[in-house]
């Protein structure tokens, strides 16, 4: 026990435990006044105070699920259906996952870019900068309905209009950090590369980028998350391709909560994977970097 | 007190500088950083150059080095103008850190000019620039698993590895204690007599400047020129212990007195 206190596990739990108490407590307060409506009109007068509490822990359409119908939503949407079902959340995650990949991989490609671009070239800065700040200041629940429909009104439908509200929304941390990471070559490991006549393609590759990479994966880690977001709110304009956006619209519409809050922790659950991914990549890439470990 | 060049044969001249002056433009006028500076670096030589800050010893090596450009007089390196001397690779430049890349080992450091310049046979110039600079053996290390002295001699030794006839070194054991510098310094003048290079070191230190030079440059500052040009006469066989010889601290006193000149200069 004492091993377990020391260790991050006992705080973990508790933290855990208590969020749970929490939630079933809010349960019970959120759903008694339809439970109590719901009884009057079965007739039922007299119903014990456990009775009651089981009740309001497993209506259909809870105003608050309780973690255990949340819980077991998951289990059947995703191990208990066939993952060709649209029924699945396993499905629907995986439009959603390669929505956000797809957007993730080009926000940064524009990303590095821009960055390679404001670095090396003064003017640039201060005619891109104002911009791509502007950019970030529109809400993207604006202009993602926008891009689908505009685009679905040209015939690009389906995966590519997700993943550009993705890439809108995840270039502007790689930018910001690349530009910054490119930035971090000392005076004197510059006029060393200037010593050796290197040229600019040789100042990039052999300095400017290996020392931008720490910056890059910190910018990717914001990026991955916010491109999981940009991919749900492009499947809210657009209801017909599935994906965790689809779930949580038609969830909301049929006031089928347990749906909601099923797509919602699959959403967090997956974009929690995608952070780890990316530490875990860079883990990797600082061992072969030699980091001091 | 400018007359000091010595009228040696252009062939032996490695650097020659006359007349040269270097103003940088600020927001607060102009910075005169070089002024008159009337000098020649023979082949095979070990000029130190030493000065209070602000007397311009580093600007005048950025300057042989092509990092700085002069505003006025001439500036030749081998023969040639600075650009194209760095062009001809003609000399390896040692700056105040080692600035070497953390994410390289020791080895791919040396490597670093040689994939730059595209020069062959780098497992064999690795080897004996690190050889060199008694690094043998620390080839896979990173720069922060060595200690400052060692990652300084690291950035000797890629400063050697393309085999530059001149070495430039500015305070490169500047930032190093007393023991390891006193180190450094008996190890950079073995290396000086098995490679046979032209040095120019720029230093503070009074010391270290009368060590190690065949030739010590005295300058003073604001606005930086040369106030004395002193031939060493120490044997080339220099044991630590000869700082403690009526030579050595007569050349020392020289030293002080050519930098206190200087100094009162401005009063």
């Amino acid at each position: 026990m004492r091993q377990l206190l020391a260790g991050k596990t006992a705080p973990i739990l508790i933290v855990l435990l208590a969020i749970g108490l929490f939630w079933y407590a809010a349960a019970i307060w959120m759903n008694a006044p339809w439970q109590t409506t719901l009884n009057q009109r079965a007739g039922l007068d007299s119903v014990g105070a456990t009775e009651f509490i089981g009740q309001t822990w497993s209506q259909d359409k809870p105003v608050l699920p309780a973690p255990h119908q949340v819980a077991g939503e998951i289990w059947n949407a995703t191990v208990g259906t066939d993952i060709a079902s649209k029924r699945s959340l396993a499905y629907h995650a995986s439009i959603t996952l390669s929505a956000t990949l797809l957007g993730f991989a080009l926000g940064t490609l524009l990303g590095i870019g821009l960055a390679v671009v404001i670095v090396h070239n003064d003017a640039s800065e201060r005619s891109l900068m104002p911009w791509i700040i502007a950019s970030q200041t529109i809400p993207i629940l604006a202009i993602a309905p926008m891009v689908v429909v505009g685009l679905g009104a040209v015939g690009v439908t389906g995966l590519l209009p997700k993943a550009l509200i993705s890439m809108y929304l995840s270039f502007f941390p790689v930018v910001v950090g690349m530009v910054k990471g490119l930035r971090t070559p000392e005076a004197i490991q510059l006029d060393l590369m200037h010593t050796y006549s290197a040229t600019p393609w040789q100042v990039f590759s052999k300095l400017r980028w290996p020392a931008a990479i720490p910056f890059l994966f910190a910018s990717m880690k914001v990026g991955i998350a916010i491109s999981l977001i940009g991919a749900v709110v492009g499947e809210l304009s657009n209801n017909a391709g599935g994906g965790l956006g689809v779930r949580l619209l038609t969830g909301s519409y049929n006031g089928q909560t347990i749906q909601i809050w099923a797509a919602l922790f699959i959403a967090a659950g997956l974009a929690a994977v995608l952070v780890i991914a990316v530490g875990a990549a860079e883990r990797l890439v600082n061992r072969a970097m030699g980091a001091r470990p | 007190m400018t007359e000091l060049a010595p009228s040696s044969q252009d062939a032996m001249a490695v650097v020659r500088a006359q007349n040269l002056g270097l103003t940088f433009p600020t927001n607060d006028g102009d910075v005169i950083a070089l002024s008159d500076v009337n000098l020649t670096i023979n082949k095979g030589e070990f000029v130190s150059f030493i000065g209070p800050s602000g007397c311009g010893k580093t600007t005048f090596l950025r300057t042989i080095a092509d990092l700085e450009q002069p505003t006025s007089g001439t500036l030749t390196v081998n023969g040639t103008t600075p650009s194209d001397a760095r062009l001809n690779r003609a000399y390896g430049y040692v700056f105040q850190a080692p600035a070497l890349y953390p994410w390289r080992t020791i080895a791919q450091n040396v490597a670093l000019p040689l994939e730059i310049m595209g020069l062959s046979d780098k497992a064999e110039r690795i080897a004996r620039t690190l050889e060199l600079v008694n690094l043998t053996g620390f080839e896979n290390k990173y720069p922060w698993q060595l200690s400052g002295g060692m990652q300084q001699r690291a950035s000797i030794a890629r400063a050697l590895s393309f085999d530059a006839d001149l070495l430039l070194m500015d305070e490169p054991f500047g930032a190093l204690d007393e023991i390891v510098r006193d180190h450094l310094n008996s190890e950079l003048l073995k290396l000086w007599a098995r490679t046979r290079k032209t040095i120019a070191f720029v230093t503070h230190s009074i010391p270290e400047a009368v060590y190690l030079s065949t030739k010590i440059v005295v300058m003073s500052p604001r606005p930086g020129r040369v106030t004395d040009i002193i031939e060493s006469d120490l044997p080339a066989e220099r044991p630590l212990d000869i700082r403690e010889t009526p030579e050595f601290l007569r050349l020392a006193a020289r030293v002080r007195d050519g930098l206190r000149a200087g100094h009162s200069y401005e009063e």
